[in-house]
């Protein structure tokens, strides 16, 4: 890999070196580096492009790397990735793409991203995305995430996208079996003229199951997002879904939190709030010596923290 | 030291141009402990913002320590080490009690450090260091934080805008232990606080009694205190409820 892919493998995977475990590196539309394991196997799809993940029942403590570079300007791509995660397992998925665009053209990015998480398993995704390089061309990624958990299982989900992407419209649908637990945490920040629309749609179809998903977002500039959550409660279960933005400048944002239940013992609750920074939040930080534009940069930071 | 000339701050009020603090001149000598107190609604808290930068005067000008602040921004006054403690502390969401000890020592201060300035104001460092500083506080936590990152700044002149207001007996009762630690302090420091509390006067070098906008009385405790002793300037913890009571009999 050249020095540009290394610098977007550190930023959307904190990657400084080959990382221990399983992993694939995939850069330019190619995988530029490969490692299974005894416990989790990763092998190429047949047809289409893409990986299979393949996780043992039993798998403890153990990770695996699965970033995405392009530094090429004009790629398009669409990939299939999909966990198959055994019944008893805790393991850490890292994902994430990071697209660096010099060019004319648009890069895209479409990862697609199915797990199938075993009983009683236990996992923790996060997905970063990245966009730098100064070109014409558009950063984009339409990331695709399914979710299938079985009885007892839990997964912890976090996704952040914080610069450069020009266009994101995610899409995620998660559907939990009894007393499983899902917990999303998103973190985003737009500027510029950039766009970015996330929909969640998470079933709760068995007793005991469980859903928190909370965005907090920052739209700067002329910078469009949409967040648009629904939980479908279809047992005695407990969702909650929350959208926290700060507004700036010319942004604008559309927070749609939704719950549907189609049980009695449904418990759900939503919440939304938009807002720009409070004065007095500004006024505060100056009086301890930062300026107005410093007191704003450490408020953000804070809130995508 | 701090010299005012001559201050004065209108307001609109429906339309109408309402005067808070009309022409006063005091001046504040260094390394005191001055209290300044007055009825509600006297311009206080207006003079303690324009101190600070946060309101502007219509009037006057503001001398600290031989230098014209009254253009100055708030940044500008805060560098030059006027510190500032908010009646009503302000919340963040994601800055943890570090993160603003941190932003308010102006560099980068070990876990340590931070926590001796938590233990200053009465707070288990372990407890608190790594809270959000959120609606998951009480306004007493809250308050003593809001202390803590005055006392963080190492300032050479502190102002506390009613730090009493809103809190609990409890929390009132270790708040004022604070200031009297505050102000045994060997520190070189001028602490200026707006109070009614007959405890925080009674600590205080100087008094100075605002009202309708004017300085109506300013000298040393001894010479102030017993005048306003038991009046509405000088309050003791309960001293709406004892109103209350000599409003009913």
């Amino acid at each position: 890999m050249d020095a540009v892919q290394l610098q977007l493998m550190r930023e959307v995977a904190d990657l400084h070196d080959v990382p221990e475990g399983a992993y694939n590196f995939r850069a330019n539309g190619e995988s530029v580096g490969r490692n299974s394991t005894a416990n989790i196997d990763i092998t190429s799809k047949t047809e289409g492009s893409g990986i299979d993940i393949r996780i043992k029942p039993g798998t403890k403590n153990e990770s695996v790397h699965i970033p995405v570079v392009l530094s090429e300007s004009g790629l398009k791509e669409t990939v299939y990735n999909d966990f198959y995660i055994g019944e008893d397992c805790d393991v850490l998925i890292v994902a994430g793409c990071g697209i660096d665009n010099c060019g004319k053209q648009d890069s895209e990015h479409d990862g697609i991203h199915r797990f199938y998480v075993g009983k009683n398993s236990r996992v923790r995704y996060v997905e970063k995305h990245y966009g730098s390089g100064n070109g014409d061309g558009k950063r984009i990624l339409n990331p695709v995430t399914e979710v299938y958990m079985e009885e007892g299982s839990s997964m912890e989900m976090e996704m952040v996208q914080i610069k450069g992407v020009d266009s994101t419209e995610r899409a995620t649908i998660a559907e939990l079996k009894k007393d499983a637990k899902l917990v999303v945490r998103e973190r985003l920040m737009t500027h510029g003229s950039q766009n970015a629309v996330s929909t969640y749609k998470v079933s709760l179809n068995e007793d005991g199951s469980s859903a928190d998903v909370v965005s907090r977002s920052v739209a700067r500039d002329s910078s469009y997002q949409k967040f648009d959550a629904c939980i479908i409660g279809n047992a005695a279960c407990s969702g909650h879904t929350e959208c926290d933005s700060i507004i700036m400048d010319k942004g604008r944002i559309l927070a749609l939190p939704a719950l549907e239940a189609n049980n009695v013992d449904a418990a759900l609750v939503h919440e939304a709030a938009i807002g720009k920074i409070a004065g007095e939040q500004l006024i505060k930080l100056m009086t301890l010596g930062l300026t107005e534009a410093e007191a704003e940069e450490q408020i953000i930071n804070g809130f995508l923290k | 030291m701090l010299e005012l000339k001559n201050i004065s701050f209108g307001a609109d009020s429906d339309g109408k141009k309402v005067e808070i603090v009309r022409d006063i001149s005091l001046t504040v000598p260094d390394n005191k402990f001055v209290v300044i107190t007055g009825p509600n609604g006297g311009g206080k808290s207006t003079l303690a913002k324009i101190i600070a930068g946060i309101e502007r005067n219509t009037a006057g000008s503001i001398i600290f320590n031989g230098e014209d602040i009254t253009e100055k921004s708030i940044t500008e006054r805060a560098r030059l080490g006027i510190g500032f403690a908010f009646q009503q502390p302000v919340r963040f969401k994601g800055l943890t009690v570090l993160d603003l000890l941190r932003i308010a020592a102006g560099r980068p201060i070990k876990m340590d450090a931070a926590c001796e300035y938590l233990s200053e104001v009465g707070l288990c460092a372990k407890d608190y260091i790594n809270r959000e500083v959120n609606a998951s506080l009480s306004g007493g936590e809250l308050k003593r934080i809001e202390i803590a990152t005055v006392l963080a700044r190492d300032v050479k002149l502190a102002l506390f805008d009613e730090p009493e207001a809103g809190i609990d007996l409890w929390s009132f009762n270790n708040l004022i232990r604070i200031f009297e630690k505050l102000r045994e302090s060997d520190k070189e420091r001028t602490i200026v606080v707006i109070s009614h509390q007959e405890r925080i006067l009674n600590i205080a070098d100087e008094i100075i009694v605002l009202a309708d906008g004017r300085v109506e009385k300013q000298g040393s405790k001894d010479e102030i205190l017993p005048e306003i002793i038991g009046t509405k300037y000088a309050a003791g913890e309960c001293y709406k409820l004892t109103e209350g009571v000599k409003g009913n009999a």
